[in-house]
């Protein structure tokens, strides 16, 4: 996306001296578009030669990588720390089982429908966690999902406190429903990386990233901060929607303790912040290093927790933008590039 | 000449602290207004009452003869109030030019395709023409400063506010300094300029406003001012 302007060709008003080129793309983030691709190509063909169980966890993966795309999104750009984000991926599930279970539609077509049910919610929502400050604005997407997760347990027609089966999925042969799960996921996961490597390369983008550095300044700098976030926390409510009705169709059994538990926030802000917050690959980085500890030591117990914990406070001790937000400090690198690099091809005085 | 900015009666206190006492001025177009007082006198206070990052309890701001009192500070940039801050606020991992850009398809509603060659110029005007893709955050206290001016002018201001952008600069910056901003005064813009540089600020301000607790202690011709007895006493601690 290179837009070469010629002096004659520039804004009336102001003409500059010199013509110049806005660059966008770079070798490495050309690489990384055509690594995407063959991977998607890779990962779609896989259930025609993988093992199921393996289909199985990385539809799990899938599924944290929506989730740590959408919260980075969200706190790492929107600064809107939320520890709260497990009441859409509730809302996504049960959402689901209402869809396929009592409405008799498609479920997988479903999983599409629970995004835009969390991102519909998410407005009341909003109205109410944005008018607390800092902190609060925390504990209060907190308690929303709090108070879902009970209203939810108290609910027959949902299945109350000990939850509901997907029974939607009967109809369809196990291999089917699991080929069709994971290739849902893939697609969601790439989709929501594109999402966000759109987005911010977007006029969009310009706005996020100018809150995300400096907001008091950014209002005066004529963005409207209160829309950009009530916009991000759509955007992020939808993604975890999606993720949600995801993972427990992959699942099949969703209770209120699993869908709307507070345990999902450390999970996952462990991968957001252990990856690098605020950039693309961080999160990704940090999805992956999540789920090959949590499948190393999930048979020690408690200990597995605690090693989680151990990690989170070296690594941020020690590397406090992250894992990657380190390496693309050190090296320059980034395989998302959302920079606009400017080259005048003749400057004023005649040279480059 | 009606004025294109004026404070009507504006108040404000945090507690018992009063940091803008009954305030009244204005500024008419094209005027480039220099304000004095000491340090915590409200200087600052008064551009947050004008830009919108602070509310006025009571009284009225009103530009381009339109109540804006209420209006959020966005909205405010886009009407063509442009600010920079005394302690700069640059976007810090966005390289110089994308921070132009902000400025210019936000405040300034261009297009990125239209924003581009008036974010350069603007760059190449105010001295960063070579630092166009370095990141904002990585530049020394003047380029920060510099970046303040560029980003505040690339938002297409009819007013804009200064505040301290001359502070800590050489002697040699200091005039450079002022010849820009001489030049933005030929566009036509609008400017109140808060500075404790008096030179530089005499050298461009066609009125000084003197601020000392929150409230107006003097306003009109530089000279006149700069010779009252009470700004001498309160502002450079000279006793008459």
């Amino acid at each position: 996306m290179n837009a070469h302007v010629a002096p004659q060709a520039a804004a009336a008003g102001s003409p500059p001296k010199s013509s110049f080129s806005v660059e966008r793309s770079t070798r490495l983030g050309t690489a990384t578009m055509v690594f995407f691709a063959v991977s998607l190509g890779f990962s779609v063909s896989m259930p025609f030669w993988a093992d199921a169980s393996h289909l199985r966890l990385l539809t799990e993966l899938a599924c944290y990588f929506v989730m740590a795309q959408m919260w980075n999104l969200l706190a790492g750009y929107g600064g809107l720390v939320s520890i709260g984000q497990q009441a859409y991926i509730g809302i996504g599930g049960y959402a689901l089982i209402v869809f396929a279970n009592m409405l008799g539609i498609n479920p997988f077509f479903s999983v599409l429908l629970c995004g835009f049910v969390a991102a519909l919610l998410a407005m009341p929502i909003s109205q109410v966690v944005f008018r607390l400050p800092g902190a609060a604005f925390a504990i209060g997407t907190w308690a929303v999902a709090e108070i879902l997760r009970l209203v939810v347990a108290n609910t027959t027609a949902l299945g109350g406190g000990s939850g509901v089966s997907l029974v939607a999925l009967k109809e369809f042969e196990r291999s089917t429903r699991e080929s069709v799960t994971f290739w849902i996921s893939i697609s969601a996961s790439y989709a929501s990386v594109l999402f966000v490597y759109l987005l911010l390369r977007s006029r969009f983008g310009l706005a996020l990233t100018a809150i995300r550095d400096a907001e008091v300044a950014s209002q005066s700098q004529g963005i409207d901060v209160k829309r950009t976030k009530f916009l991000v926390y759509l955007i992020s409510a939808f993604g975890f929607g999606i993720s949600g009705g995801l993972y427990f169709l992959s699942n099949l059994r969703i209770s209120p303790d699993a869908a709307f538990g507070v345990s999902w926030s450390p999970l996952i802000i462990f991968m957001v912040i252990i990856g690098g917050v605020g950039t693309i690959e961080g999160p990704l980085l940090g999805a992956v290093l999540f789920f090959l500890l949590s499948k190393v030591f999930e048979d020690y117990g408690t200990w597995y927790l605690t090693a989680l914990g151990l990690i989170a406070v070296i690594v941020t001790i020690w590397f406090p933008q992250g894992l990657w937000g380190f390496v693309a400090k050190r090296f320059d690198l980034h395989l998302f590039p959302v920079q606009r690099r400017l080259r005048l091809l003749r400057g004023p005085s005649g040279k480059p | 000449m009606a004025a294109i900015l004026e404070l009507e009666k504006v108040s404000k206190s945090y507690g018992a602290l009063k940091v803008a006492d009954d305030v009244s001025f204005s500024v008419a177009p094209g005027e480039v207004l220099g304000i004095l007082g000491p340090n915590g006198a409200g200087k600052t206070t008064l551009f947050n009452l004008i830009s919108g990052d602070v509310c006025a309890d009571v009284g009225r701001v009103l530009f381009g003869g339109e109540d804006v009192t209420h209006r959020r500070p966005h909205q405010r940039c886009r009407m063509g109030i442009g600010r920079s801050y005394q302690i700069p606020q640059p976007f810090g991992g966005m390289t110089v030019f994308e921070n132009l850009l902000v400025g210019a398809t936000y405040g300034g509603a261009m297009s990125e395709a239209q924003a581009d060659p008036v974010c350069i110029d603007i760059l190449e005007k105010t001295g960063l023409g070579k630092k166009a893709n370095l990141l904002a955050g990585s530049l020394t206290l003047l380029d920060r400063k510099r970046l303040e001016l560029a980003r505040a002018l690339a938002t297409q201001p009819r007013v804009l506010l200064l505040d301290e952008i001359a502070g800590g600069l050489t002697e040699h910056e200091a005039v450079e300094l002022v010849s820009l901003i001489k030049d933005i005064k030929m566009q036509g813009v609008t400017m109140i300029w808060i500075e404790h540089v008096v030179h530089a600020l005499l050298a461009v301000a066609d009125r000084l406003l003197v601020i000392n607790f929150g409230s107006k202690l003097a306003e009109g011709e530089p000279d006149a001012v700069m010779n009252d007895p009470e700004v001498k006493r309160v502002y450079m601690g000279i006793e008459v």
